[in-house]
């Protein structure tokens, strides 16, 4: 006993290393393995506050820019109302409302990140404001992320620049369908992977949300085709994707809850299950 | 004694701020930002309490890790650093750095600059390898590593001499 407390004082401070790297290491190696594992984030009260104040100074500086954004987001919209089809013409049942259910919550990017390979971007709305983890974050050119931890006052959300992004994505013109994920290495661009070699594919073509995407609804633009090359391991093509966002200066976004997102999971599980049996 | 506890604190805060408001956002080419802020680990008084300095750096660490949304790296890299800092005294200023009253704080002599180099090398490289966290991407962790260390050198040795005492 006497020696088990002997050895305790004279390592006392290799322990106490030994101690805080377990911690330190466990939580930076979880942190790698799957989205939401994240323990420690900026989605919390005090670093919300001060990337809150300095996010109200740099505003300044960027006061003209966001107004142009938002006066031309107006303008799309007024365009869209403008030119609405006559209601006669329209087809019996209204199609948006039909497919889904969507929520939209308005926000601001107060932490932007873009030169990691794994960036985060914290807003500043969270659970008060009804915010909840998975919904989707666009702009109004763009996907911008998905959220990924929430705090009462903010949120973190996994941008496009991040190696553990996933989103469904197809071409519009053609509707096929591949995988956005981004390759760490330029923030303009993303990349669409698994598109079959079938689907034709053009320099300039749009890519947009797919349908099957649970968090975004369809259609949601995110970039034009840049550059095309085969995947040599598996015989797909790679689309690279110049983002409509221009990821390094954000500055208001929309959250988009999808209402029906827990009913289509459940079914799908529910699905599984019978099927395994 | 007291005085040196509040003057830790008191860097600690500060260094911490001024890294979360000023360096953080300089992103040089995109993507280095030097990180200043590991003096307080380099400054912390040679013969102070070992385990005060393992814990606050713990914490310093944490802190970057929240602000950064890196998982738990700063952390990391700043406990090693913090446990290893003995190590690299004796290689930097010869085995009996206890009794010569070794100063960081000071003009910057060979001893001094290597030991400021080995330890920000060390962190960075720990830094970045967990940030990155992937084996194919090891040549961009060595450029990070190697860029970043050059940018917070040259910030290290600057601030060490903006607050230096005046009169030697």
């Amino acid at each position: 006993m006497q020696q088990i407390f002997n050895f305790i004082f004279k390592n006392s401070i290799l322990l106490l290393f030994l101690l805080l790297l377990g911690i330190s290491l466990t939580l930076s190696i979880q942190s790698h393995s799957y989205h939401r594992s994240r323990a420690v984030t900026s989605a919390n009260a005090v670093t919300g506050y001060v990337y809150e104040q300095i996010n109200s100074v740099e505003e300044y500086l960027s006061l003209k820019g966001q107004n142009e954004a938002l006066a031309s987001e107006n303008a799309q919209l007024k365009k869209l109302l403008f030119n609405t089809q006559d209601t006669a013409n329209r087809p019996p049942v209204d199609i948006p409302d039909a497919m889904g259910n969507y929520k939209v919550i308005q926000s601001k990017v107060i932490k932007n990140s873009y030169n990691v390979h794994e960036n985060y971007l914290t807003i500043n709305s969270g659970r008060n404001q009804g915010v909840k983890e998975d919904m989707g974050v666009v702009s109004s050119l763009g996907v911008v992320g998905f959220i990924e931890k929430t705090s009462p006052g903010y949120s973190t959300v996994i941008s496009v620049l991040n190696l553990k992004f996933r989103l469904d994505a197809k071409i519009k013109k053609n509707n096929h369908f591949g995988t956005l994920t981004w390759n760490g290495k330029n923030t303009g661009f993303a990349q669409l992977t698994d598109v079959p070699r079938l689907a034709t594919v053009k320099k300039g073509d749009t890519v947009v949300t797919g349908a099957e995407s649970r968090i975004f609804p369809e259609n949601i633009p995110i970039g034009t085709i840049e550059k095309v090359y085969v995947d040599k391991k598996t015989n797909y093509y790679t689309l690279d994707v110049r983002l409509f966002n221009d990821m390094t200066s954000l500055g208001h976004v929309y959250i988009i809850e999808n209402k029906d997102r827990d009913e289509i999971i459940k079914l799908e599980e529910e699905t599984n299950v019978t099927n395994e049996q | 004694m007291n005085s040196s506890v509040i003057l830790n604190i008191f860097r600690f805060i500060l260094l911490l701020a001024l890294q979360v408001v000023v360096f953080n956002r300089i992103d040089l080419f995109g993507f280095i930002n030097p990180y200043p802020y590991i003096l307080y680990i380099l400054l912390y008084p040679v013969n102070g309490n070992r385990a005060g300095l393992l814990i606050s750096s713990f914490f310093l660490g944490l802190t970057m890790d929240m602000f950064l949304n890196s998982g738990g790296s700063h952390a990391v890299a700043c406990v090693t650093l913090a446990y290893l800092r003995s190590t690299f005294f004796k290689f930097s200023f010869g085995v009996s750095y206890e009794y010569q009253t070794v100063k960081i704080n000071d003009r910057l002599s060979p001893e001094r600059f290597s030991f400021i180099l080995i330890s920000v090398v060390t962190h960075h490289l720990i830094l970045y390898l967990l940030e990155v966290f992937r084996f194919s991407l090891i040549l961009d962790v060595l450029l990070r590593t190697l860029l970043t260390t050059i940018f917070t050198l040259i910030l290290c040795i600057i601030i060490i001499y903006l607050i230096k005492p005046g009169k030697q």
